[in-house]
């Protein structure tokens, strides 16, 4: 009877942990948002909490009505589709023909991969190669140099291994080569890792800014995230007038900022829900060791 | 002789056989294994700039040697003020990470172990999973507007409730707590994940047969459940301790401001400030060979220790 009243009082308290941990989750967005369709009166009068006040939409209309700011949305979402299907491309080639036991020099090309992961050049270094091969300020320094993730690759491989060999060898028997197998087989029964992947290296690269601000100084080819920060570290709207040529409108810098954070973060919310199950499936997969 | 010949002329088939049926996985390897060629292992032979003095008009193998046989730039390094701080701040921010940002997710992923209600703990881990896919300029953008001193949803709330606003953002001690408590947030749900997958290979029956036994939830956590994460955790931990010298660079550059520089200056941020700004090639090249270094050894050596106590390790 004491133990069930003590396991009732336990459960509570998880509930109310997780409770506080989803809260913690959710106020920040759900402030931002709320800053963002607010009016700036509201804002300097420190009314806005989770609710907009003053309910409008000219932070967005400003922003779209950027064409810098449009331009550089319409830039990263470009970089990201390209930038995914190279990284895939590049995976499955690296993946598909490891999970052959009997290719020999298997064990090198692994060794050769997996060193990669443990040690790196360093920054330097590689800014150093990219201007000897004429990769500065050229868009695909965004694509190429790290097309290729090993611990994807990795997951990728742990994918191809829990494939029954038969289904191979059976192919291999009607006289398939490789290539038809990889098409045939491996890639239809993939595609939850494929989305999985697709999304990690999708959501990297609309993330990622660090190497368009070390190895591009053309402000066309800048990610979005870069100019976020530009944005964000302007204090005054005069300030972000300035630098990223918005329209000044004073007292609206804050609107603003709330806006260009929503206009970043809402394609990664949208797709969030859809590619759920299959990045949970592929996190795990990253765990298991071979 | 005979048989030497067949011998060699079955090999030379079996050879001809293989490659036949084979030579198109290695032309897909090939592509690849150039891509790690070309931007991974060309780039170690630009190490030696760390020993040599840079020059634009020479290639790394022609430049000359730097001075005190070649270890000059790492001298300079360790003389230098900027550098000794970056040093200092990567420790302190990577300690302060596995100190406090490990357990988190172990904590979280024993709760939600915990949790009865299944509709709940999906909901609970869609929505701490989220914050893992925003950037750290986002998240900067969120801390920004919910922490600033006076105009921020979490000081008003201070200020309402009659305590004085805290400079999460601007004042050096608080901004290392800020930092540290956001990559929590950031990461504490996707990387319960890994733990909630070892959980569920956990024997059902050592549970039956503890409840027979008349268990308690705590000793039912202590005795079958953190057993069971414990390959799980050591491996994470060795990884970790790896890159106890290892420096994000996003996550200090995004949150970081000049008011705090003195401690989110890291060593990934003095490369690109004396790098990629200062041009000062040699010396950041050096700190980057340091780093790099050091933080092989760590790894080994966290490896080796965790094999001494009879764990699996991570090869």
């Amino acid at each position: 009877m004491i133990r069930s009243k003590t396991y009732k009082a336990g459960d509570l308290i998880i509930v109310f942990f997780c409770i506080l941990l989803i809260i913690a989750c959710l106020l920040p967005m759900l402030n931002v948002l709320a800053r963002s369709l607010s009016s700036s009166e509201a804002l300097i009068r420190n009314e806005v909490m989770l609710w907009p006040k003053g309910w409008n939409l000219n932070a967005y209309r400003l922003v779209l009505g950027d064409s810098k700011y449009t331009w550089s949305l319409a830039w990263t979402a470009i970089l990201t589709v390209i930038s995914t299907i190279v990284s895939m491309v590049m995976t499955i080639l690296c993946a598909y023909p490891l999970t052959y036991a009997n290719l020999k020099g298997r064990g090198f090309f692994n060794t050769l991969i997996l060193f990669t992961m443990y040690f790196s050049a360093g920054t330097i270094p590689h800014y150093l190669l990219y201007k000897d091969l004429g990769l500065l300020n050229n868009p695909l320094v965004l694509i190429i140099p790290n097309s290729l993730s090993v611990f994807n690759m990795i997951i990728m491989r742990s994918f191809f291994y829990g494939i029954p060999a038969s289904l191979r060898e059976s192919a291999e028997i009607d006289g398939a080569g490789p290539i038809r197998i990889l098409f045939n087989i491996y890639l239809p029964l993939s595609k939850p890792v494929m989305a999985t992947l697709s999304l990690f290296y999708a959501v990297g690269r609309w993330n990622g800014f660090s190497d368009a601000l070390m190895y591009m100084n053309i402000r066309k080819y800048h990610p979005i995230q870069l100019l976020l920060y530009n944005i964000l570290n302007s204090i005054t709207s005069i300030e972000v007038a300035t630098q990223e040529g918005f329209a000044s409108a004073p007292g609206l810098s804050a609107t603003l900022q709330a806006a260009t954070v929503m206009f970043a973060t809402v394609p990664i919310l949208m797709i969030y829900p859809w590619l759920q199950k299959y990045f949970i499936a592929g996190a795990t997969l990253g765990a298991i060791k071979d | 002789m005979q048989q030497v010949l067949s011998h060699g002329r079955n090999r030379k088939r079996a050879v001809i056989n293989y490659l036949s049926k084979y030579w198109t996985l290695y032309l897909m390897l090939s592509i690849p294994i150039t891509y790690f060629i070309i931007f991974r292992y060309i780039p170690m032979t630009y190490i030696q700039i760390a020993f040599k003095k840079y020059s634009i008009i020479q290639n790394p193998w022609q430049m000359p040697w730097a001075k005190n046989n070649g270890f000059e730039y790492f001298i300079r390094a360790f003389s230098n003020r900027d550098f000794l701080y970056a040093l200092r701040n990567t420790v302190m921010l990577n300690l302060l990470d596995l100190i406090i940002g490990f357990p988190a997710p172990i904590i979280l992923a024993l709760l939600l172990n915990e949790l009865t209600f299944k509709r709940f703990k999906r909901f609970t881990q869609s929505v701490a999973y989220m914050p893992h896919f925003l950037s750290w300029i986002i998240i900067s953008g969120l801390a920004k507007q919910l922490l600033a001193p006076s105009t921020g949803l979490v000081n008003i709330a201070l200020n309402k409730l009659g305590f004085a606003s805290i400079p999460f953002l601007t004042k050096p001690g608080h901004w290392v707590a800020t930092y540290v408590f956001l990559g929590i947030w950031k990461n504490v749900g996707w990387n319960t994940i890994i733990y909630l997958a070892a959980l569920t290979n956990i024997n059902p029956e050592l549970y039956e047969a503890s409840a027979i036994d008349g268990a308690g939830r705590f000793q039912n956590i202590r005795y079958i459940t953190l057993p069971g994460l414990r390959p799980t955790i050591v491996t994470l931990l060795i990884l970790s301790l790896g890159h106890i010298l290892g420096s994000e660079f996003d996550r200090p550059f995004a949150l970081s401001n000049s008011l705090v520089s003195g401690v989110s200056n890291v060593i990934s941020i003095f490369v690109y400030q004396y790098g990629v700004r200062g041009l000062q090639f040699s010396l950041t090249t050096a700190v980057g060979l340091f780093q790099s270094v050091i933080s092989v050894f760590f790894l080994l050596g966290a490896n080796a220790f965790a094999k001494k106590f009879g764990e699996r390790g991570i090869w």
